[in-house]
Formats: C-alpha cells, sequence, structure tokens
C-alpha cells in the first residue's frame, strides 16, 4: 500500500469546507478577542496595585471573575454559554455558534496577557510621559500600547494558537471545523486517514501562526 | 523664580507614615543652574519631582513665576508641566518610537502645532543636540550619549523655561558625562533656561551649578554659592562629597603629614588671585620655607580656583601668615 492509495478514500471537499470553517471560527473569533480583551488587559493594568487609577475594588473585582472564566473548562462554557449564544446570535448551532463561547472562553486569558505585557513597560516611560503634561488617555495611547506592542503581538499569537484548540472542542455543539472532523470521521468512524490529514493541516496552521506572530514581535521589538 | 516655602513630604508605607522631605525653604532664581546633591535616599529625587508635581507635597506651597503649583487642577497642571522640562537617568526614551518621533512626543501631546510645524522644530532641535543624521534611527541603535541628548531635545521640544535633570549623568561614562554637562551649560547660557539638577556627584555640581544645596536624611544641610559649598565645606556631609570628589582620604593625609616639619596651612585662592605669583613675594620677603604636600587648581563652573597645603619653615612664619590673610586668599592654619 503507497501513500497515495492510503489517502484515496479521503472526502477532501470536505477537509476543504472544514478548513474554511475552522478559519472563519479562528479569526472571527480572534477579532472580538482582541476588541474585547485589549480594554479588558488595559483596565485591569490601570487599576492593578501602584498603578495610574489603583482601585483594590474594582482590580478585585474584574480579576476574580477573570479567574472564574479561566479556570472553566472550555467545554463545559461551550454548554453553559448556550442560551446566551442564542441570544446574540440566533442559534447556538455551527460557526455563528461558536464564536461566542469561543470570545467569552479566550477573552480573559488574553486580558490577563495584555495587562502582563503593560506591567513589561518601564515605570519611567510613564513618569516622562506624564512630565510632558499628557492626559492619561495620551499616556496609553502614546506611550503604554506602542511601548507594549511587541508583548501585545505575542500574547495575540499565543491566544491565537489556543483558539484553534478550542475550535476542535466546538465540534460538540456542531461548530464544524478541522477538530470536529477529526472526532467524527478520524475517531468515531476509525478513518485514520481524515485524522492523519486533519492533525496534519491543524499543525501547519499552528506553525504559520507563530511564526507570523514571531516576525511581527521581533519586527516591533525595534532592537 | 521657584521658591518653595515649607515644602514637606511623607510616604505612608505599610501603616507608617515615612518622611522623605523635612519642611523646606528653597528658592531658585531665573536663569540659575542649582544642584541638589545627596547620597541616594536623601530626598533630593522628591524634592526635584515636586517641582513639577509627579510628586505631591504634604504640605506647603510651591511657587513657579508667581503661580502657586499646589494650587492648580489636573488642566492647569497639564499646561504648566508642557512648561517643565526633565530628563532622566536612564533617559526614558520610546523604545517603539524613532528619534525624531521621540523628540517630537511632546509637541504631539500638546496637540498646538501643525504636523510640518512640528516636523521644522524637530530637526532644529535635533541639530541643537547633533544629532541630525540620527532622527531616523531607534533609541536602541543609540550609545548612552546620544540618548540623553535625545532626552534633552525632547525637554526642550516645548520651549520651558524650567530643565528639571534627575541623575542625567549618572548612568554615562566621566567622558560622556563631560560633554552632556558641557551641552547643559551651553543650553542655559543661550536658552536662558533655570535648570534644576540632582546628583551623587560633586563633579557635576563643581562643572555646571551656580548653587547648589547639599541633601541628607530628608533635609538641605547646606546650601549656597557653588565656590563657597565646595572650597570652604562646612557640613560633615559635604565635607565627604568634596574628599570623595579630590579622592582625599583625610586620615591618610594626616599620617602622611605626621613627620613633615613645622606649620601646615591650607591656602584656597579663587578668580584672578589664583595666577597671582603670591608664594614666592611672601617667602622673599618674610624668609619663610614652604614645601606643597598636596594642591589642586581647576575650575568651579566658570572660575579658576587653586588650593594648596603647605609645609611652611624658617623665617618670620606670622609675617608669612599675615601676607597670606591680607591677599585675597583664604588661609586655614590645619597644624
Amino acid at each position: 500500500m503507497d501513500a497515495l492509495s492510503f489517502f484515496a478514500n479521503v472526502d477532501w471537499a470536505e477537509i476543504w469546507l472544514a478548513t474554511i470553517d475552522t478559519m472563519i471560527m479562528l479569526f472571527g473569533s480572534l477579532l472580538f478577542t482582541v476588541l474585547l480583551g485589549l480594554p479588558l488587559g488595559v483596565l485591569l493594568f490601570l487599576c492593578g496595585p501602584r498603578q495610574l487609577f489603583e482601585q483594590k475594588g474594582v482590580y478585585a473585582l474584574l480579576s476574580f471573575v477573570v479567574n472564574v472564566l479561566r479556570s472553566l473548562p472550555f467545554i463545559i462554557l461551550l454548554i453553559v454559554m448556550i442560551p446566551f449564544t442564542v441570544l446574540i446570535t440566533g442559534t447556538s448551532l455551527g460557526v455563528a455558534g461558536a464564536i461566542p463561547p469561543l470570545v467569552v472562553g479566550a477573552t480573559p486569558f488574553f486580558a490577563r496577557l495584555v495587562e502582563t505585557a503593560l506591567r513589561e513597560v518601564d515605570r519611567g516611560i510613564i513618569e516622562a510621559t506624564q512630565s510632558m503634561g499628557a492626559t492619561t488617555r495620551q499616556i496609553i495611547m502614546n506611550a503604554l500600547l506602542p511601548e507594549a506592542r511587541p508583548g501585545i503581538f505575542a500574547a495575540i499569537t499565543v491566544t491565537a494558537i489556543t483558539l484553534v484548540s478550542y475550535t476542535a472542542m466546538a465540534g460538540v455543539v456542531g461548530a464544524g471545523g478541522l477538530g470536529d472532523l477529526a472526532i467524527r470521521f478520524g475517531y468515531q468512524r476509525f478513518q485514520t486517514d481524515v485524522m492523519v490529514v486533519t492533525v496534519v493541516l491543524l499543525l501547519i496552521l499552528v506553525q504559520v501562526l507563530q511564526s507570523v506572530g514571531d516576525k511581527l514581535v521581533v519586527h516591533f521589538s525595534r532592537k | 523664580m521657584i521658591e518653595f516655602q515649607n515644602v514637606h513630604k511623607t510616604y505612608r508605607v505599610a501603616g507608617r507614615d515615612i518622611p522623605a522631605l523635612h519642611p523646606t525653604n528653597l528658592s531658585v532664581e531665573d536663569g540659575q543652574v542649582f544642584g541638589l546633591i545627596g547620597h541616594s535616599g536623601a530626598g533630593k529625587s522628591t524634592l526635584l519631582r515636586l517641582i513639577n508635581r509627579l510628586e505631591a507635597p504634604s504640605g506647603g506651597k510651591i511657587i513657579v513665576d508667581g503661580e502657586d503649583v499646589t494650587a492648580f487642577n489636573a488642566n492647569h497642571l497639564r499646561r504648566f508641566r508642557q512648561q517643565v522640562g526633565m530628563i532622566f537617568q536612564h533617559f526614558n526614551l520610546l523604545a517603539s518610537k524613532t528619534v525624531a518621533d521621540n523628540v517630537a512626543l511632546p509637541l504631539t501631546l500638546a496637540g498646538e502645532l501643525s504636523r510640518k510645524e512640528i516636523d521644522a522644530r524637530v530637526s532644529e532641535l535635533l541639530a541643537r543636540v547633533g544629532l541630525s543624521e540620527h532622527a531616523k534611527k531607534y533609541p536602541a541603535q543609540l550609545s548612552g550619549g546620544q540618548k540623553q541628548r535625545v532626552g534633552i531635545a525632547r525637554a526642550l521640544a516645548t520651549k520651558p523655561k524650567i530643565l528639571l535633570c534627575d541623575e542625567a549623568t549618572s548612568a554615562l561614562d566621566p567622558q560622556t558625562t563631560a560633554s552632556v554637562l558641557q551641552l547643559l551649560a551651553e543650553i542655559n547660557r543661550e536658552l536662558k533656561l533655570t535648570i534644576v539638577l540632582i546628583t551623587h556627584e560633586m563633579d557635576v555640581i563643581r562643572r555646571v551649578c551656580d548653587r547648589v544645596a547639599v541633601m541628607d536624611a530628608g533635609k538641605i544641610v547646606e546650601e549656597g554659592p557653588v565656590a563657597d559649598v565646595f572650597l570652604h565645606p562646612q557640613h560633615p556631609t559635604t565635607k565627604r562629597f568634596v574628599q570623595e570628589d579630590e579622592q582625599i582620604d583625610e586620615n591618610e593625609q594626616r599620617d602622611d603629614f605626621a613627620h613633615v616639619p613645622g606649620r601646615i596651612v591650607r591656602l584656597t585662592f579663587q578668580g584672578d588671585s589664583t595666577y597671582a605669583p603670591l608664594l614666592g613675594t611672601v617667602a622673599r620677603e618674610t624668609g619663610v620655607d614652604y614645601s606643597i604636600l598636596a594642591g589642586r587648581i581647576d575650575r568651579i563652573k566658570d572660575t579658576p580656583y587653586g588650593q594648596l597645603t603647605l609645609a611652611v619653615t624658617g623665617g618670620d612664619m606670622e609675617a608669612a601668615f599675615a601676607r597670606f590673610t591680607a591677599a585675597d586668599v583664604h588661609m586655614e592654619v590645619l597644624r
């Protein structure tokens, strides 16, 4: 049996559709995760200990919510979220049904990474910007975020890769995608060939995401 | 003019009040280079940051050009800060922005000039600090001295009246320190800028400052014109700084001089008297002999000075001392 005949029974059209579904889920949820997680991360940072807007109560509350969401296994979150998902997308099924739980699962994680990236910015930079008479908004937009950009791109990369594995679980709610294909055909129908193809595709996806992310980090590090 | 009226600052650490600055009165004249010297933890950094209210005072008033800085609201404070430049020990440049963008930042934040006007001002500033050809580089590509020059250009961008220097040369090697201090002196002269700098090196004070305040444990322990404080230090902390600068160990010196015969005096010359042939004249007229045990001839900012330690023997010693005292020389009898 040569290599080609091993893949003879693979339905490539199905693989193609699953790949598209994975891409839509990944980039759709990544977009919303960044849009929601970035401000949340900035807020966590600003309210944190010894920061510009030190607010012990707000920080403790935000921190608690973030921790709860992060400690919930994604597979459980998928199910718990169903009523809420129906409320905003009209369905709990398919790609559209997967994006809200993906975003809710990844946003707290991403926000923590953003907070950490902002903490890495030298306090002297904030002090220098303050001494120029900057408003808090200007300090964030003109100094903190540009300085933290390499760290934020690293955070987006890690989050994107985490989302790839989350999309695989989204098959539970009938979301489709490569992970779903691997479970339905590769695992439940013992089609090892489909399993191999999906795993290889996921591997390539992760590799591409990581190297693009690394390039962006290096580019914006300005070293 | 910058005036401190009974300004004090207390930090609350773990439920206890730690005084960082005891009630302090101080005034800095326009166009002056005012130095604050002290060891780390002496309160000089706190004092400097009170001027542009990066630190809020616990009490007292800080008056700058007739306005009470402590009474400013947030908006007023921001406009005031645009009139006060600041440079830092670790430069605090934005690594993500080019040299030109770093210098443009205060102007962009102020939002009063057009892009074109900002560009023109930035090239003028970079030319001023000698970095025109580095405009497109990132800070990581520059040496320490070049980074501080960018810091200075950035601090001058909004044409401030006051420049605050926070240990601006402490991270630099001696040669680079000299060139950065020279640049600060030039700026002070040409732009009539008031400079307040803090340092732990007497050499920095000696090179650029007009007046100096010595700080110890949250208090100003000695203050005056640099020449007075430097040549005739009173407080033990001041004496230690001067000795560190001259690399003199008093105990070692006392041991060295123990076997030298005669009286030992220290003469301090200042200004024109530094170059007068006083020693030879006095020796001829009074018949004393002298040997020079230690000495230094240098400058305090633009004023030459000399300080000689002599062993004097034979002749009419009292007459010789009277002649020294009569001349424009400060004499101190050590033994």
